[in-house]
């Protein structure tokens, strides 16, 4: 194999995987992993590490990978990300770190993501302990929220030396991690409890079922002693269409499909908690939550349509998601856009009507802004439908706390070290971006711990 | 874990739990409600909150057994530990935050009926607390259903019972005393708060309706995280889609679309079903 082509990694068959909650992506052997290894030319001004939002040492750890150190190479991950298992799963390094690989320009990039998921999985399987707090420094931090922004900013602070304690409204730490992103692409048992268990050896406390802003509010943590707190509570509340119809019997959110399936295991039949996913079902919406939502369903055993109102190049999935969907035997409706969903006598769905669409000028986000075609109206008979149009944050907190900012969209107004309106108070993540990828929401939680270190530092000067 | 440090069976297949979850009892207050899970494999069990004791640290709830998780529940008890209660979720009713001198002119009715009437103590004592004293009408199937009756009457202003099949108390529907007390006794109300079945709040809204009597109904819809999530308890209140859970669960009774609410409460019925089958088969196969 020449320089130029990227060591192909196995995956489970997709007529196989399409009826199981089995991993995808069935990861590179040490052999594999040190022969893609090699192809890192290891560039002495790396373009691949300013795209990455925690600015990992890239070369560092490809080097050791290549020369059989996965020690060492899990190492060097784990001094900048808290979740490298993760991100070497679900992060868009087609478009961060491998968008500007050098060896892109005349073939494949080098395959970061899958070299970091290597190297954090095999120090998992070796039972490779990472990453070392500091000696208590006595400073209480309190963290709302288990998902991604919060978790990283609890690690950083913890390594730091910080009494931390996490508040999670649900009853599974991970957030996003454990309720949004399904098994297949990102196994629970093994990879996110091993990352919140590496977080509690660093002695980060989590409490559950605390929900801020309900249970307990912002200010009443800072009256338990906590000198700083950071809100990570990212975006978790569903957008409607406001169609008719959306109530029936039969349509739900992608986050109720989801929830109920990932956080619930409703696809395990010793789990009490029901899903319904019926025989034909559209999922509307072209995100990566659509294409999680849509290889569900299949995998639940129905026939899956995916209806988006743009073309593929539009898109907003990962290409290998949408690639992997596909493979899965997902169909794509594209130029459509549902206008109602219809129902029977008995309040369920029977169909959703679409109408086709095309492609005008470009709108603010640069895209192409799709519009109707005049009497191109059409029905077709589906019997459930997954709203999966984004999510934006939830105004639990906010609107319990006196003197934090938001904005029109409820998102959290802070500055890019996470500083809110109100002392003490950082945020990050989706709570403050709206709806966007693991890895930014990592890279604010990272960028509020420094912040947050300084502040408490300055203030007990 | 979450200690059930008292049960005691009210009725037949009704019960009450007080569990130790200091964080909720402190912060609890009338018209919100808690999600329960029993076990690792249980589901998210939206319960409503019957009272609570900020010293002690409990939360006392009331359940009838019906479903398989409400039987599940039942099966634990007093020294036995839930894996997760959380709370307190949804929005609390809004008498908490009116005026008091404004409050206390206010002729206030409440509606109870079968295990609503766990909802609606907290409510009243809040306002008997408060020096508003207030009339109450709790509804049951049959004399033997008829729970918290001391309670309520420790609180309540008037406490009227009746029973679909007179054995006990006034012979006939909640809906049916409420016409009684307003066009026989010459009762008259400001506001009715109603909690019980959907079925009983959507004919108590239609009778109030009548009587043109503001109603306030709280509503218990199919949910799973509680917490604006999830968009399964969406209800529409006066053509606008709602959620349960972080708008309610109190709304205006005449404004809820009921006939949608109900047909949208039986959404996972067939599933439930299926489920508890193929865990049964799963069982078998397991045993042999």
């Amino acid at each position: 194999m020449d320089k130029f082509t990227r060591t192909p990694i196995a995956e489970q068959d997709p007529q196989v995987r399409n009826h199981n909650f089995e991993e995808v992506c069935l990861g590179y052997t040490e052999e594999e992993a040190i022969q893609e290894a090699k192809r890192c030319i290891q560039c002495k001004k790396p373009f691949c590490r300013p795209n990455c939002p925690v600015s990992i040492d890239i070369p560092g750890f490809i080097k050791h990978i290549a020369e059989g150190n996965f020690a060492e190479a899990a190492q060097v991950l784990a001094e900048y990300s808290a979740l490298p298992a993760v991100c070497g799963r679900v992060c868009p390094q087609e478009v961060q770190c491998e968008s500007t690989c050098i060896l892109g320009k005349k073939g494949d990039a080098v395959a970061i993501g899958k070299l970091e998921r290597f190297a954090a999985d095999w120090a998992r399987e070796n039972g490779i302990e990472v990453g070392k707090a500091k000696e208590s420094n006595g400073h209480k931090v309190a963290i709302i929220g288990s998902g991604p922004a919060g978790v990283t900013c609890a690690g950083e602070l913890a390594k730091e030396g910080y009494d931390v304690t996490i508040f999670e409204a649900l009853h599974e730490p991970g957030g996003v991690l454990v309720y949004g992103i399904p098994e297949f692409r990102l196994p629970k048992e093994t990879v996110v409890k091993n990352e919140i268990e590496n977080l509690k050896k660093l002695g980060v406390k989590i409490e559950t079922n605390v929900i801020v802003g309900r249970t307990i509010t912002v200010d009443e943590i800072f009256e338990e002693g906590f000198e700083a707190v950071f809100i990570g509570s990212g975006a978790g509340l569903p957008k409607f269409m406001n169609i008719p119809g959306e109530n029936l019997n039969g349509v739900f959110s992608a986050n109720e499909f989801l929830t109920r399936n990932n956080l619930m295991k409703a696809f395990r039949p010793e789990f009490d908690t029901p899903i319904k996913v019926g025989q034909k079902v559209a999922v509307v919406g072209g995100g990566n939550v659509a294409m999680d939502a849509a290889r569900t369903a299949k995998r639940l055993g129905a026939e899956v349509y995916v209806v988006y109102r743009r073309t593929e190049e539009e898109l907003p999935a990962r290409v290998e998601e949408v690639h992997h969907a596909k493979e899965e035997g997902i169909i794509f409706e594209l130029l459509t856009n549902p206008i109602e969903v219809l129902g029977d006598e008995n309040g369920w769905v029977k169909g959703l009507k679409c109408v086709r669409m095309e492609l005008g000028e470009p709108d603010s986000s640069g895209r192409r802004r799709p519009r109707e075609i005049a009497g191109s109206e059409f029905e077709f008979e589906v019997d459930t439908v997954i709203m999966s149009l984004g999510t934006s944050p939830n105004p639990l907190i906010s609107s319990t706390t006196d003197g934090l900012d938001v904005n029109n969209h409820l998102c959290i107004v802070a500055d890019e070290n996470g500083q809110t309106s109100r002392e003490g108070v950082f945020a990050g993540g989706d709570a403050v971006t709206g709806a966007a990828t693991v890895i930014l929401a990592m890279g604010a939680g990272k960028d509020a711990a420094k912040a947050m270190d300084e502040y408490i530092k300055s203030k007990n000067n | 874990m979450y200690k059930i440090v008292e049960k005691e069976i009210l009725a037949p297949n009704i019960f009450s739990m007080d569990i130790l979850a200091p964080r909720v009892a402190n912060s609890a207050k009338p018209g919100q409600f808690v999600i329960v899970i029993t076990d690792e494999t249980g589901e998210r069990l939206p319960l409503t909150i019957c009272d609570y004791d900020k010293e002690k640290g409990t939360v006392q709830i009331v359940v009838q057994s019906m479903g398989s998780s409400t039987k599940k529940l039942a099966a634990f008890e007093k020294g036995d530990s839930l894996k997760d209660f959380v709370g307190p979720l949804g929005v609390p009713s809004e008498f908490v935050s009116e005026d008091l001198d404004e409050l206390k002119k206010k002729k206030i009715l409440f509606v109870a009926g079968g295990v609503g009437t766990a909802p609606v103590y907290p409510q009243v004592k809040w306002l008997h607390e408060h020096g508003v004293e207030v009339d109450v009408i709790m509804g049951a199937k049959t004399k033997d259903l008829v729970i918290l009756e001391d309670k309520l009457k420790s609180v309540a202003g008037n406490l009227y019972v009746a029973t679909d099949d007179g054995s006990y108390g006034f012979h006939g529907l909640v809906t049916n005393y409420i016409e009684d007390l307003v066009n026989n006794q010459g009762k008259q109300y400001d506001v009715c708060i109603a909690i019980g079945p959907m079925i009983m709040m959507k004919f108590v809204a239609l009778t109030t309706k009548k009587l043109n009597i503001p109603t306030v109904v709280s509503l218990n819809p199919i949910m799973v995280d509680g917490t604006g999530m999830c968009g399964a308890c969406r209800v529409t209140v006066g053509n606008e889609t709602k959620f349960a859970c972080v708008h309610g669960p109190e709304f205006d009774g005449h404004l809820v679309d009921f006939d949608e609410a109900l047909k949208r409460q039986g959404q996972y019925k067939t599933e439930e079903v299926k489920k508890d089958e193929a865990y049964k088969c799963q069982l078998e196969e397991a045993r042999k």
